[in-house]
């Protein structure tokens, strides 16, 4: 088992033209750890989930992934590294059916169509949508387009995967079933970091949770130590 | 060169260049409001200059009396275009809202070239005839005129959305077009009115340079261009930007046709285009 | 998604087509009936070409004339200067073309959507100054083609035929190139690019190598239609291969006949060069006004009700009919989850 973090996050800022949006923030991910993002809103969750996939260059700080320095890499060698992310409001190709879709993202570690199209299915199959290969991503409901977000990110093979609000809009029995695949993905060894403001979803399957607030952490430990924590009831309720 | 030659030079840039900046105030108006970029804006011109012409042809009014009219005609003509075409294209993917506004600049000059021939048209005499001499600087009447007309126009427009409640709504609608609809603001009327006020400014502008520029159905591309590098370089949705770039590649296109070849004039002006696209693509004043 | 028996008929179509090009005009013989057909399929070619960077990856080019005039002028001069035959000549330009390309992508894609169509408009328009103005290229007054050979190896034919069959063939491979790039994964990264590109980056797609490698190609293509033009009419000048006209002409052609579709182009050329020429014989003087309302107004209508084309109407019209039909399936529920992005 390897005990190195597979990402260590040291001293972590990002301002927008004076506006602050993540100061000093640092944490480490384990490899197959689910951690849970939370915070009130405009606390700076997803811009710290695009400084780690490469979208903003942080303006202070470190990102070390595997023992290497990724501070401000782009997407795309951010993915090649083997950091997946999805999207808030969910960015499917609309001009492609599903199976299309997740064969964008194997395409990333295999050229060949044929061996891409395989792969794709058994990440389809994986997130329950193999009933809806076929079918234009445009047409699907937005449960399973966010799933299939989920199943393109898996495609590219990565070794962490930033989930951002997944869970966001859906029924009770939908999150469950995310939960549930959250789960999958940490039993295949695949470390995640999820943003979710839908706390029983990501309560009982995240190892360790981080709160944000103002732009700073303000807490990092198991979800029973930060649920009894007065800081995060306090910014939450000072809402 | 001289400092009159010199002299000279600028005032023709800063003649022209206010034009471009009228043409261009209007364009800048309708991507500003709505993120549209109306391809078809060098035709509104054409219909301007148009309306001139056959009001002095078949009426005997002179351009310059016939501007109002113009501006109204041409208002009309705006509202029209966004109601039977622009409308239906606002959610469309760009691609779509880039071949109807570029369709629409094809089936006007078409319709110009079908009804009123491709004959090269000239307005002979109008109240504004003749030229000026101011010391070593000469230049003539009409483009005189013109250039006052453009710096009255833009004037008028600035006032029109910074001073009164129906320009400030369209300036809301342009910077956040959710928050001005929650407070009550018609986006629908403000994108109609965007459209008819950017037709009139070009609209305008063509009535203006009736006086002295000929009139042909294709005459709105030797425009659209340069009104593009204008509206990049004083940043998309700025009508002060507008004028002040405006002047920048009036004189621009001036001194460098002077300095390296007249023949060059317009690939200097579309190399500033790139320049600016490649270095500051939202201009001295566009939001970013 | 095309199941195994859509993609086989398919095939079957596009191999009848290819057979009905390959005789018609052997039963046309009348040359100017022939010149038409040979105008479609010039007009074909370039939208096939122009489709690669503009239906498929999505970066509208309205500038395309560069790399025709590129392509016209480098093989002409090649010919004139060194006497170097044209099929070798048309590689040459079609090489330069797809260096400009590089040249002027690299800094271009940085830019967006309507920045970028800008872009190529002024590319294209200073190309065409700085050549009116070249001495070397002989300026405005344009290059003649010497009529001093004929024949295969200078690509100079007395009859029309043997120019249909090289402009059909020039059309085949730019076609079997669009087709080889669509199913390869090249062509799944054109469409996630064009769809979402920030999605395509987090799926490891580098933007701007997979949009210089459309240009480039579509460049290359584009050229060698230049060149074919420059053999058949034996005269070349800016105004003619440069002009903005041409490439408003080779994105109709696209845009009308449906964008992203293999043989959309192909559909828009027949339309498109069809209105052009019997308007032109029609209506007479006022012509030109004529066919310009005509295929303006079916722009404006594919851009507002079917961005995918006349052909993008054409399936949809099918898959209705095709409901209706006895022993159709029902629809299935549509969940759709469309939303106009803010």
């Amino acid at each position: 088992m390897n005990t190195a973090p597979l990402l260590a996050v040291d001293g972590l800022g990002k301002a927008f033209d004076g506006l602050i949006a993540n100061r000093d923030i640092s944490f480490v991910v384990h490899h197959g750890e689910i951690i849970g993002l939370i915070g009130p809103n405009g606390a700076g969750k997803t811009t710290l989930f695009n400084c780690l996939a490469g979208f903003h260059t942080p303006t202070t700080g470190r990102i070390a992934f595997e023992g290497h320095d990724i501070t401000g890499s782009t997407p795309e060698a951010a993915a090649a590294l083997g950091i997946a992310r999805t999207f808030q409001i969910v960015r499917v190709f609309q001009s492609m059916t599903a199976r299309e879709n997740v064969m964008v993202g194997a395409m990333l570690r295999n050229k060949r169509v044929a061996e891409a199209r395989d792969r794709a299915e058994e990440e389809l199959a994986f997130v329950g949508l193999s009933h809806r290969a076929d079918t234009p991503a445009s047409d699907l409901t937005v449960s399973e387009q966010k799933r299939l977000e989920v199943a393109r990110a898996l495609a590219t093979e990565p070794k962490l995967i930033l989930l951002d609000e997944v869970m966001a809009g859906l029924n009770p029995t939908e999150v469950r079933e995310a939960s549930a695949l959250v789960h999958r993905i940490h039993q295949r060894g695949i470390a995640s970091i999820i943003v979710e403001h839908v706390m029983e979803g990501i309560m009982p399957i995240a190892h360790r949770m981080l709160v944000l607030d103002y732009g700073a952490k303000i807490a990092d430990g198991t979800p029973a130590e930060i649920a009894g924590n007065p800081a995060v009831i306090a910014a939450y309720l000072g809402e | 060169m001289t400092a009159d030659i010199l002299i000279q030079v600028l005032v023709s840039g800063l003649l022209i260049g206010l034009i471009y900046a009228l043409v261009a105030v209007g364009l800048t108006l309708i991507f500003g409001v709505m993120d549209i970029v109306n391809f078809a804006h060098g035709e509104f011109l054409m219909l301007g200059m148009y309306a001139s012409f056959w009001a002095f042809a078949l009426f005997a009014i002179d351009p310059i009396v016939a501007l109002p009219l113009t501006a109204l005609l041409l208002f009309a003509v705006g509202v029209i275009v966004y109601q039977t075409v622009i409308r239906r294209i606002l959610k469309a993917p760009m691609l779509s809202q880039i071949f109807a506004t570029f369709g629409l600049m094809i089936l006007l000059r078409g319709l110009a070239q079908f009804f009123w021939k491709p004959d090269h048209r000239l307005i002979p005499h109008s109240l504004v005839s003749g030229n000026i001499a101011l010391g070593p600087v000469q230049f003539g009447l009409p483009q005189f005129v013109a250039a006052l007309g453009a710096v009255g126009v833009t004037g008028a427009l600035w006032m029109f959305l910074h001073r009164t409640r129906l320009g400030t709504a369209l300036e809301a609608t342009a910077i956040d077009r959710e928050a001005a609809t929650l407070m009550g603001i018609d986006g629908q009327k403000m994108f109609a009115l965007a459209w008819g006020i950017g037709a009139a400014c070009a609209g305008l502008a063509g009535g203006l340079i009736a006086t002295f520029f000929p009139i042909f159905p294709e005459v709105g591309s030797n425009f659209i261009l340069i009104a593009f590098v204008v509206v990049v370089l004083g940043g998309f949705g700025s009508v002060t930007g507008a004028f002040l770039a405006g002047i920048i590649v009036g004189l621009i296109e001036v001194l460098g046709g002077f300095l390296i070849g007249p023949e060059y004039k317009t690939a200097i002006v579309l190399s500033l285009l790139l320049v600016v696209l490649l270095v500051r693509p939202r201009g001295l004043l566009g939001k970013a | 998604m095309t199941t195994g028996t859509n993609s086989s008929r398919k095939m079957a179509g596009t191999a009848a087509l290819l057979a009905l090009a390959a005789v018609l005009p052997l039963a046309i013989t009348e040359p100017s009936q022939q010149n038409f057909l040979i105008l479609i399929l010039m007009g074909a070619q370039m939208g096939v070409a122009w489709n690669i960077v503009g239906g498929y990856a999505g970066q509208v080019s309205l500038g395309h004339a560069v790399f025709y005039g590129i392509g016209a002028y480098s093989s002409t001069m090649l010919l004139t200067t060194l006497g170097l035959t044209p099929w070798i000549g048309a590689l040459a330009g079609g090489l330069l073309a797809a260096v400009f390309a590089l040249a002027m992508g690299w800094p271009c894609f940085r830019l967006k959507g309507h920045y970028f169509a800008m872009a190529t408009i002024a590319v294209a328009e200073i190309m065409q100054i700085l050549v009116t103005n070249s001495d070397a290229l002989e300026g405005a007054v344009g290059l003649y083609l010497p009529m001093d050979r004929s024949g295969w190896g200078s690509l100079i034919f007395l009859s029309k035929l043997p120019y249909y069959y090289v402009i059909l063939g020039l059309l085949v491979l730019t076609v079997l190139v669009s087709w080889a790039i669509e199913r390869s994964h090249i062509g799944y990264y054109f469409r996630a690019i064009k769809d979402e590109p920030e999605a395509a980056r987090a799926l490891g797609v580098s933007l701007t190598r997979y949009k210089l490698i459309a240009l480039s190609v579509s460049a290359f293509l584009t050229a060698m239609g230049g060149s074919f033009y420059a053999q058949k009419e034996m005269f070349i000048d800016p105004g003619s291969v440069f002009a903005t006209t041409i490439s408003i002409k080779i994105a109709l052609i696209a845009i009308l006949g449906g964008v992203g579709r293999l043989m959309g182009p192909v559909l828009g050329a027949v339309i498109l060069i069809t209105i052009e020429e019997y308007s032109r014989t029609l209506f007479g003087s006022t012509g030109s006004g004529t066919d310009m309302i005509i295929y303006a107004a079916m722009i404006i209508l594919v851009a507002v009700f079917s961005p995918s084309g006349v052909l993008g109407l054409l399936g949809d019209l099918h898959r209705h009919w095709g409901r209706h039909l006895p022993g159709a399936k029902p629809d299935e529920v549509k969940t759709s989850t469309k939303e106009a992005r803010p």
